[in-house]
């Protein structure tokens, strides 16, 4: 059964001078998760607001756990939560302070508030700082309180909007410990990230948008597959790139490219062909400056998807969208 | 439905937490007028002829009172803006809670905040020399009237809050409508040597009218800043009620509405 289904979503803003959501469609099976991928403007966070009924759609449908999102708003956010970009609290206020606060917004009873702040501070490890005010957190803890009160009544779906956007590295692993937690525990997910690798770690399947419409779809594998695997990148000294080349190209599936003294080349085995590469260049007495074994990121996955669609936009669509918007 | 109460009490309960939390907003949210106090009674006390018994501080006062609690408006905007812009405001939407809930128990918040910044003045007014000769129960109702419309304006500060958004501007937005309406009254000095225009404006402006109120209920005569025999100079406890009514019977709604619909 589908959790989430959108359709044919579309949103303007400013008369419709920018588009926010051109026709966007996407839906997430009960119990697993979505990973929404695609760069700042794309248009994540307008379809976390309208699945979540903080927005309205100018057109098209979208339903949670099978209630009309528009039309029964209400009965939606008793089956929601819903974490955003930044740590939706009251920083002023405790830890403890808030979680009660939502316990008691989502109707549960004082004592009862009180023990599920408790218990999900416990779980998310801040019991510690349970009586500090959210001022005094780090970005990380910000976020796992934000995340803790989406979760004070067992949500049937949860929506993440860019849940470790601006986290330090250590944030972010902590933030996805806490996530994969969850997904364990069956909940279903639809996370949105400028990550690859984020949505990678995270969700069972992926849809790329771009320009407010999915551009690409599937599981993680498949849409590096489709951006062509992992690369190798090898820089070495001007007088050994010839030689080099020759060395590589044995190794890798397809053509090999020269930037200056980088040469890029993909792979299928991994680091069985960077052993091969290093075993090679070091019988032909080659030392390289660096040399590195490069999966796709998402301006590869991104680059090879636009480049694409792009062609496509120009013919279906005269009036060329702009990011960001002019007045 | 039956959530409402429960609701309004827990957002209300949210912000008493606050000043818990930091008490050096309860500090400043009263020195301020306790400054306003000491500063005019000392500084235009004594240059300003009144014909009153008691001096200056009796008119003061009651002009005092009306400001503080307009200067609420800002506060009521500025704390919702603030809200809006870290999103907290979209999380309560997200929420099973009933419409309204999240407007009105600020404005009951900010209306608690009040009889805190009241009681503190009148004891700083009793201080330096304020002494309401009226009775009990007319000392009562000018409070009673002071807490009504700080109530009122609380409503206009929460439909601004909503429709600027950025707390920076939020505050000028604030203090360019309160400054002009309460130095454009009778609250410090009388309105006759204005301009005859400003004069008219002053009349009916709500401030007024309220300073005027406050100054009859606390048992002063109706004299000072009574600058016509307009109606509103002659009716003010009519004409506050009305402006009180009337505010919110505009506000209310229209501020419920915009949060309804409100998005980034």
């Amino acid at each position: 059964m589908k959790s989430v289904i959108a359709e044919h979503l579309v949103k303007t803003y400013r008369n419709g001078e920018v588009k926010a959501l051109d026709d966007l469609s996407l839906d997430v099976e009960e119990g697993t998760v979505l990973g929404v991928l695609g760069p700042n403007g794309a248009g994540k966070t307008t379809t976390v607001r309208i699945l979540a009924t903080l927005l309205k759609p100018d057109s098209g449908i979208a339903t949670v756990a099978g209630i009309d999102v528009a039309k029964h708003p209400d009965k939606v956010r008793e089956l929601i939560g819903l974490s955003g970009q930044y740590a939706a609290v009251d920083e002023t206020l405790t830890g403890w302070d808030n979680l009660v606060m939502f316990g008691r917004l989502y109707h549960l009873g004082k004592l009862t508030s009180i023990k599920r702040a408790d218990e999900l501070l416990e779980r998310f490890s801040l019991t510690d700082s349970a009586r500090r005010p959210i001022k005094t957190y780090s970005g990380g803890m910000r976020r796992r309180l934000d995340l803790a009160a989406s979760l004070i009544v067992q949500p049937k779906v949860l929506f993440l909007d860019e849940p470790t956007t601006g986290l330090d590295p250590r944030g972010r692993q902590e933030m996805w410990g806490v996530i994969q937690e969850l997904v364990k525990g069956g909940v279903t997910l639809l996370l949105t990230t400028q990550y690859l690798e984020e949505a990678d770690q995270l969700a069972d399947e992926i849809a790329v948008i771009d320009h407010g419409k999915v551009i690409a779809r599937g599981t993680s594998d498949a849409l590096k597959k489709q951006v062509g695997g992992e690369r190798l990148e090898i820089t070495v000294e001007n007088t050994d790139i010839t030689k080099t080349q020759e060395i590589v190209s044995r190794i890798s599936t397809s053509a090999i490219h020269t930037d200056v003294r980088t040469i890029s080349a993909p792979v299928s085995t991994g680091s069985i062909a960077l052993m091969e590469a290093l075993r090679a260049l070091d019988e032909a007495k080659i030392h390289p400056l660096d040399i590195a074994l490069k999966r796709p990121s998402l301006d590869d996955v991104f680059l090879s998807l636009t480049g694409h669609v792009a062609e496509e936009e120009v013919i279906a669509q005269p009036v060329k969208k702009k990011r960001g918007g002019k007045k | 439905m039956k959530h409402v109460i429960s609701d309004v009490m827990t957002i209300t309960k949210r912000q008493l937490l606050q000043l818990a939390r930091i008490p050096e907003l309860l500090v400043f949210s009263t020195i301020q007028p306790v400054m306003f106090v000491l500063l005019f009674r000392f500084v235009f006390g004594g240059s300003i002829e009144t014909g009153q018994p008691g001096g200056y501080v009796q008119l003061l006062m009651p002009g005092i009172f009306v400001q503080t609690v307009a200067f609420t408006l800002a506060a009521t905007a500025v704390g919702l803006a603030e809200d809006m812009k870290k999103g907290l405001i979209d999380r309560f939407r997200s929420l099973p809670i009933s419409r309204g809930a999240v407007v009105i128990g600020r404005t009951f918040g900010d209306a608690l905040l009040n009889i805190l910044v009241l009681t503190v003045m009148a004891a700083a007014g009793y201080a330096v020399g304020w002494r309401p000769t009226s009775g009990g129960l007319s000392i009562f109702a000018a409070f009673l009237f002071l807490f009504m419309f700080g109530y009122a304006l609380s409503w206009i500060g929460i439909y601004v809050g909503l429709a600027v958004k950025e707390a920076r501007t939020v505050q000028s937005v604030g203090f360019l409508v309160t400054f002009p309406l309460t130095f454009l009254s009778n609250a410090f000095a009388p309105t006759t040597g204005m301009p005859k225009a400003l004069q008219y404006f002053a009349e009916w402006n709500p401030v007024s009218t309220m300073v005027a109120a406050c100054r009859q209920l606390f048992g002063l005569k109706n004299e000072f800043g009574a600058t016509a025999s307009s109606w509103p100079s002659q009716h003010p406890l009519e004409t506050s009620l009305l402006y009180m009514f009337l505010l919110m019977a505009i506000f209310i709604p229209l501020s419920i509405r915009k949060y309804k619909n409100t998005s980034n």
